[in-house]
């Protein structure tokens, strides 16, 4: 392989919720926990995360540079099974119908396999990985789990200045048990700790070896490794062993994501490195992954407006119990109010630019933008003579606004404004990682993607605004 | 646009209304018989002299049949009419219409709603399949976001504002205490109305119109034979509709202030009437207070207070029932409650009654002596999409 490969663009999405650890051990109980975890909103999932993170990667890009012309979905946690959910970001990035997107379910090492084989390969691949971490009350996921996305464009030279080169890797593999789940069951298993780190250190050494091997490189190349895996005592054991100063894992403000955590950390890096720097990502999944990248100068330009440590930063607290209740542990008295209808799915279909990609329409006679799109403008101009009008990416103005304590949600109250966009348009629209007393006319926005409901067992996505963040 | 009306052209000869309820007794169909009686013995007619009916239903039942069957019609016209909250003028309108035109002699206008079956609290939008982007906001949060934009806009404080608002709950619920029909039939402070926990922006459960069943229907003649039926006759004086286009949900120009539907429909309604000064020229009014920020903000869209000037006007009392144009003399929407088809219809009752002296004495307005002119304004919708009613009806012909 002649041409260079390696990261084009990443964006990362950790959400603006946070679980302070030792809440639980006041609920619970329990032992005293320190620090917090991501928690996704009770409107996210790994689809609505994963969105979020690539349109953050696909902002890195120059305006005319060559977009995703393929895009795969790795979770745990996929929102539907049998139907592919890559497609529902597909239309929320207003992806030409000839990219192909595709799901790679299942296992955390999914995530980190597709990167592998979308840096090996010869597209220019928009990689995303996202994970909602559950377990059991006072468990490891619940305590130690994070939910977050991150999105990587893996592509080649030719396609653009490489933020940074991928180098190569190895991998080792073997069949263990160390940790499982059936599909359906709300928490994993694990076998006792100790096995786990008999299972994955020698697998660790060998991929380790491999891989420097069929770089050239050794230990004191690495500027920076980035640990992470499914066994947290190995996977510190395995980091101590590299000879190598190994990055923060971000558990003590995020957690471990998942299959979201091997490109959030690697993303986490990259965010402060320096040109040069080479960085490898060791994975421990059932086997081990060994991914060397080396950081451009180009990087330093083209990074991500908003970084890793930035979001962490971004947060607000949510109560351990309404934690529960968004992520299902907890059934909640609903109010006495019919529950939403599913969304119907030709209705849906039709109206896809609108409804996942956020696309108006301006008239082109009197320039008026309409959301919802419309054949038929307001103030005169003719019939189906408009322009479709991307939002998505728009700011606005918080004109008027209402908290509605009695509708049917989720997560009761629903914070609802009217918002004046920038440059024009006005979309009445439910807000969301915002507390109540916390809006005010005039307050700044922007736009994230969302799941609105699930009835029927179809999943309603749609878009809220959120206070900008800059 | 060419909107002629039809003035003094027919006039309502009965009337009938149902007490509005939480009636776990009566169905539809009961209800709906009722208010036909009512209406025909108010009339001294009988059920054969009815040529052609109009039946204003929003969710309760479908078709004409819906109504042709409980009443039992012989072979008789009925068009099931619907236009949100706006649904019992509508049908009212369209009777109107008919008589005019000639094609029929005698017609009824009847409403009902039975929204005590479905076992939810509130009132709660049919199920049309969607693309699932609609919003699912209730209606009392969606009036709800004038407040702040009124607050904002005349520079109220907006706590203030909200006892306004409350004001008028108040006054609506003194005027439903002497209504035997009402819903609620208690007096309630403003002050105790403040204190209550705000379920939609700053509006408690006392800002919002009660969720009772009910009916109510009229009949209508030509103005030629009114007084075949009646020594005092309700002639039609101005009949206006106004169907929004949305555009305020999709222009940034609409403030939320104001009901733009609503002006216009009154703007028509007025031209038809001739009436120049309706704060003088009207003896009463009964508009569409589905919540306490809309009844506000009406006064101004009607003209019967200057822009932005209606919150002062409320505080003042000029809307109370010994104020100078009463509003709502029979409770509103809030005490008297909403069964949706029936609302536009009940409207017409209270005009029916307090125009020729029969409303009892603990509520008659006392404005009669110099006016004989009632408004009706009945309203469908939410802020930025709406559709509104405007109906003027007198005792004197012109």
């Amino acid at each position: 392989m002649s041409t260079i490969r390696g990261i084009l663009a990443y964006g990362v999405h950790v959400p603006y919720r946070r679980l302070d650890r030792a809440e639980i051990a006041t609920v619970m109980g329990a032992s005293d926990g320190r620090g917090h975890r991501s928690v996704a909103s009770f409107d996210e999932d790994t689809t609505t995360m994963g969105v979020e993170a690539a349109r953050r990667a696909l902002a890195c890009l120059s305006d005319g540079a060559p977009t995703a012309g393929a895009l795969w979905f790795s979770t745990v946690a996929p929102a539907y099974l049998d139907k592919t959910n890559a497609t529902v970001m597909h239309a929320a990035l207003r992806l030409d119908a000839s990219v192909p997107a595709l799901d790679f379910g299942g296992a955390q090492r999914s995530a980190v396999g597709a990167l592998r084989a979308a840096l090996s390969g010869s597209d220019r691949t928009l990689v995303v990985a996202s994970d909602v971490r559950i377990g059991l009350p006072t468990g490891p996921e619940d305590v130690g789990g994070g939910d977050a996305a991150a999105a990587v464009l893996t592509g080649s030279s030719d396609d653009g200045p490489l933020l940074a080169e991928y180098l190569g890797g190895a991998t080792a593999t073997a069949e263990f048990t160390d940790r499982w789940r059936t599909p359906g069951s709300d928490h994993s298993r694990t076998w006792e700790d100790r096995f786990g780190e008999h299972a994955y250190l020698p697998l660790v050494r060998q991929a380790w070896a491999d891989a420097l091997a069929a770089t050239g490189l050794t230990a004191a190349d690495i500027t920076l490794a980035v640990a992470t895996g499914l066994h947290g005592r190995a996977t510190k054991k395995a980091a101590a062993g590299l000879g190598v100063a190994v990055a923060d894992d971000r558990s003590a403000t995020i957690g471990n994501a998942g299959a979201a955590q091997p490109a959030l950390l690697l993303a986490d890096v990259l965010d402060s490195a320096e040109a040069g720097a080479v960085v490898a990502l060791v994975v421990l999944a059932d086997g081990c992954e060994v991914l060397l990248f080396r950081a451009t100068d180009a990087l330093a330009t083209g990074r991500p407006t908003r970084s890793v440590a930035a979001q962490v930063e971004d947060r607000a607290d949510v109560a351990y119990t309404r934690y529960l209740a968004w992520r299902g542990l907890l059934e909640v008295q609903p109010p006495n109010r019919p529950q939403p209808n599913r969304p119907s799915s030709s209705a849906a279909l039709r109206r896809t630019d609108w409804k996942h990609g956020f696309v108006g329409a301006t008239d082109r006679t009197t320039g008026i933008i309409h959301l919802p799109p419309s054949r038929v403008g307001i103030a005169g101009g003719e019939v189906d003579d408009m322009d479709p009008t991307p939002m998505a990416d728009a700011t606005g103005t918080i004109a008027t606004f209402t908290v509605d304590r009695l509708v049917y949600s989720q997560s009761p109250p629903v914070v609802f404004a009217v918002v004046d966009f920038d440059g024009g348009g006005r979309m009445p629209i439910e807000l969301t990682d915002v507390d109540p007393a916390d809006v005010a006319i005039g307050d700044r926005v922007e736009m994230t993607f969302r799941r609105l409901f699930t009835a029927d067992e179809l999943h309603n996505y749609f878009w809220k605004a959120r206070p900008a963040r800059g | 646009m060419a909107s002629h009306g039809i003035r003094d052209r027919v006039a309502i000869v009965g009337m009938g209304c149902t007490p509005f309820r939480e009636h776990w007794d009566c169905s539809l169909d009961d209800l709906l018989i009722d208010a036909h009686c009512l209406a025909l013995d108010s009339a001294g007619m009988v059920k054969d002299d009815v040529d052609a009916y109009w039946y204003g239903t929003s969710q309760s039942s479908a078709s004409g049949i819906s109504l042709a069957t409980p009443l039992r019609l012989d072979n008789r016209p009925v068009t099931r009419v619907e236009n949100y909250c706006a649904t019992g003028s509508e049908a009212l309108r369209q009777a109107c219409y008919a008589v005019a035109s000639g094609a029929y002699d005698v017609a009824v206008a009847i409403g009902g709603e039975k929204v005590k079956d479905g076992g939810y609290q509130g009132l709660n939008a049919l199920p049309i399949p969607t693309d699932g982007t609609n919003r699912t906001l209730t209606a009392a949060a969606m009036f709800s976001l004038m407040l702040p934009a009124y607050a904002e806009r005349y520079s109220v404080d907006e706590d203030r504002l909200r006892y306004v608002v409350a004001k008028i709950a108040e006054k609506n619920h003194f005027n439903g205490a002497r209504n035997e029909l009402a819903q609620f039939r208690r007096e309630i402070s403003a002050e105790a109305i403040c204190e209550m926990a705000a379920m939609a922006g700053r509006l408690s459960v006392f800002d919002c119109a009660g969720v009772a069943d009910g009916a109510a229907a009229a009949i209508v003649v030509s103005a030629e034979r009114a007084t075949d039926y009646t020594d005092a006759p309700l002639y039609v004086k101005a009949l206006s509709l106004v169907a929004g286009d949305g555009s305020g949900l999709v222009d940034p120009a609409f403030d939320f202030t104001t009901l733009p539907e609503c002006a216009a429909a009154a703007t028509d309604a007025y031209a038809q009437a001739g009436i120049t000064d309706p704060r003088t020229e009207l003896a009463m009014a009964e508009v569409h207070d589905c919540f306490t920020p809309t009844e506000l903000v009406l006064m101004e869209d009607l003209s019967f207070s200057e822009r932005g000037e209606g919150w002062s006007d409320v505080l003042d009392g000029r809307f109370a029932l010994d104020g100078d144009l009463p509003v709502n003399t029979d409770g509103g929407l809030k005490s008297f409650g909403h069964p949706v088809g029936a609302s536009g219809l009940r409207m017409h009752y209270e005009a029916w009654l307090q125009l020729r002296g029969e409303a009892p004495a603990e509520r008659s307005v006392t404005t009669l002596d110099t006016r004989s002119r009632a408004l009706v304004h009945n309203l469908g919708g939410y802020p930025g999409e709406m559709v509104s009613f405007v109906g003027i009806w007198g005792t004197e012909k012109d």
